[in-house]
């Protein structure tokens, strides 16, 4: 049968911020397939011109509402970077620790919350509450928990009150800590459940290659800084992150777009394992394994699976970290801050994929020229390609307009994109 | 959407009202704020129809009777949309400081248009507007201050217009609200800190976590910044800090703008 279609997505639901699919098919064959960002602006990379440094994480947390953590932890490692600071191993693993319970309730929000009602045929999480409310409840007390303890370490589990450069304003209780650590074990378990019920869902087969980039583990999963990599060969250093990103505008879009060996690459949950399955811990590599999750894996729907081999990752670390800061003697929370004059890079891997932040200090300590550069922003490309070469495929095997339109929200919704993010 | 069992007050079932959520410019935190109430967010959804939740649901309605709109207004076609909103929403909720004042979506003011849309695309064209608060577009009915909201008193407003009782906002600074919690001042700290003239309402938030306030909530009724900014100068804080938090979220736009003055005034003098 030969298709005709005409598939126009304004603002598409269920992902953070504003975009569109377009997808135009006349007689079986692709006319035109676009994804675009409408998102209005901030300008965060201007308005933080002529700040003192100590604005710089206050402010650019506010780049986004979920990963808000992750933008203060990239934003204070650039301040730390640009000012010679070494963060003491204390600060280190509770920065790490926050960290994780970010990435934790990141991906069973996007699992639970935004992916699955497409699994299992309904518009939203509302209704699951009522056909399905052993999943919706096992999810929230996941999510619960990794907020919980967000509010614990960071002070607040959006726009985190107690990272600050240097470290923290103050430490958690260390028996809250303990309490922490029971209520892990249990999620231990809950993620079994989410593995299972994952595995009833129809991950669409669908493949196009592509580049995959990410932190580049050094012995470990990596998080928090390092070097960088891509699956296609290439190394950087964290300071080099431009030659990595190579921001270029576009019509479509009022988020900047990237590319690096290809016309396109990708970042996020995928792209980490994809570089780094070897130093996922083993709870998690079975999983993943379980999953037929293993490097290379190009096809973008499992990036969900990705999450939440993730998800198994970030607890059973998160067990260990909470019995090394347990056995150890604490310190105070904060180092001395010395501002110089300098240029500092901070690249943390978010929910979303890799963010950098980058910014060029004065004598004073004041900010001369800011850069961001977002995970998804890095990822809009790469679903451009992905959705014309989706449409054309299904297209040309005769799809119903219904099922490929389903479909392109499917893959958009893999990416977890955070639009208002990209676009900043 | 149908969520379970409706409520009661005083033994009289409960009108549930068709509320939607709409957001601009922002960082979408506020209704995040919302979804992050795991252990609430049932009870909170008995007490409200949700017809149009685009960051959580599919189905959308333009049947709706209280508007919750996040963001700030930076573009023609947000100003379009949210007049829309206005003409088909009873009630109009301005939820969070973007809502309210601008958020830090408005320290892009202190500079042109044109430089920041150089800055950031260079000689590629965007569009853009001075950032404006809703009220600056439509007429807003309520507001809910804060950056990001905090959930329960979102729930506790929400309540209270479910069970037609009136909303009343603390007139009172969170600086109250930090002594009634029994924290050491962030001043004797040697932490700058807005919590004397700011809004209360958060119960410290910010405070309790020995991190001074910035002030997200606006102004408190009376608030003397004038006193605030000598005793800040007396605990050795710089009139750039100072500055830095008045103009961070848009709620003390007046008195940034006039300090903002009189600093390039004394700069120029000096040079």
């Amino acid at each position: 049968m030969k298709v005709d279609c005409n598939i126009n997505i304004h603002h598409l639901a269920r992902v953070e911020g504003h975009g569109n699919i377009r997808i135009k098919i006349h007689d079986g064959k692709l006319q035109e397939a676009k994804w675009e960002v409408v998102e209005t602006p901030r300008f965060f990379e201007a308005i933080l011109v002529g700040k003192k440094w100590d604005n710089a994480p206050w402010i650019c947390g506010r780049i986004c509402g979920i990963c808000s953590i992750g933008h203060t932890l990239a934003s204070i490692r650039a301040v730390e970077n640009a000012f010679g600071i070494i963060p003491a191993a204390q600060t280190q693993k509770l920065r790490l620790l926050l960290k994780h319970m970010e990435t934790l309730q990141s991906h069973i929000l996007h699992l639970y919350f935004l992916s699955a009602p497409d699994f299992l045929n309904a518009g939203s999480v509302f209704p699951l509450i009522k056909s399905h409310p052993d999943i919706v409840i096992k999810a929230a007390g996941i999510k619960k928990l990794a907020n919980d303890m967000c509010d614990c370490i960071g002070g607040r589990r959006m726009h985190p009150t107690r990272p600050v450069v240097g470290g923290f304003t103050m430490l958690p209780d260390k028996k809250e800590l303990i309490k922490f650590r029971e209520r892990l074990q249990d999620v231990v378990n809950g993620l079994l459940f989410t593995a299972e019920l994952f595995r009833t869902f129809n991950i669409p087969d669908f493949v196009r290659e592509t580049e995959f980039v990410s932190l580049k583990g050094d012995g470990n999963y990596p998080f928090i800084g390092g070097g960088l990599i891509s699956t296609d060969g290439v190394t950087k250093k964290e300071q080099e992150y431009k030659q990595m990103t190579n921001e270029y505008i576009v019509g479509q879009s009022t988020s900047k777009w990237s590319r690096l060996s290809r016309r396109s690459f990708a970042v996020g949950a995928l792209a980490r394992i994809n570089n780094n399955f070897e130093f996922l811990h083993p709870a998690a590599r079975e999983v993943s394994l379980s999953f037929g999750l293993k490097p290379l894996t190009h096809n973008p729907y499992m990036n969900n699976i990705a999450q939440m081999v993730e998800c198994v990752h970030v607890v059973n670390e998160s067990l260990g970290l909470i019995e090394e800061l347990l056995d150890s003697e604490w310190t105070g929370p904060r180092q001395e801050v010395v501002f110089q004059k300098g240029t500092g890079v901070g690249a943390v891997e978010v929910p979303r994929g890799i963010l950098y932040h980058c910014y060029e200090f004065d004598e004073a300590g004041h900010i001369v020229k800011c850069d961001c550069v977002i995970p998804t922003s890095q990822n809009h490309a790469n679903i451009q390609h992905d959705l014309e070469e989706l449409a054309g495929k299904y297209a040309s095997e005769g799809m119903k307009d219904r099922d490929i339109e389903l479909l392109a929200e499917m893959l958009v919704r893999s990416y977890d994109p955070c639009i208002s993010c990209s676009v900043h | 959407m149908d969520a379970g069992l409706v409520r009661t007050y005083l033994g009289v079932p409960l009108y549930r009202p068709k509320v939607a959520f709409f957001e601009f410019s922002s960082c979408e935190g506020c209704q995040l704020q919302l979804l992050n109430n795991e252990s609430s967010l049932l009870d909170f959804l008995a007490l409200v129809d949700v017809v149009n939740f685009r960051e959580a649901m599919k189905e959308k309605a333009d049947d709706y009777e209280i508007a919750f709109v996040e963001g700030s207004i930076t573009r023609s076609d947000e100003a379009e949309r949210l007049k829309d909103i206005r003409s088909k929403a009873k009630v109009l909720v301005a939820l969070g400081s973007c809502a309210c004042f601008g958020g830090v979506n408005q320290l892009k003011n202190r500079f042109s248009l044109d430089w920041v849309k150089k800055e950031v695309y260079g000689n590629s064209p965007v569009e853009t507007e001075p950032v404006r608060p809703l009220g600056d577009v439509v007429r807003v009915d309520l507001k809910i201050f804060g950056c990001p909201v905090k959930k329960e008193e979102v729930e506790k407003i929400v309540t209270n217009i479910a069970v037609g009782k009136a909303v009343a906002h603390p007139k009172y600074p969170v600086c109250t609200e930090c002594k009634a919690n029994e924290n050491i001042c962030l001043f004797d700290l040697g932490e700058p800190c807005l919590g004397p003239i700011t809004r209360g309402g958060c119960d410290s938030w910010c405070p309790n976590s020995r991190f001074g306030c910035w002030g997200c909530r606006g102004p408190a009724e009376d608030a003397n910044v004038e006193q605030l900014k000598k005793i800040m100068k007396e605990y050795g804080f710089s009139e750039d800090t100072i500055l830095d938090r008045l103009e961070c979220f848009g709620g003390f736009s007046a008195f940034a703008d006039t300090l903002r003055k009189s600093g390039e005034k004394n700069k120029g003098t000096s040079a």
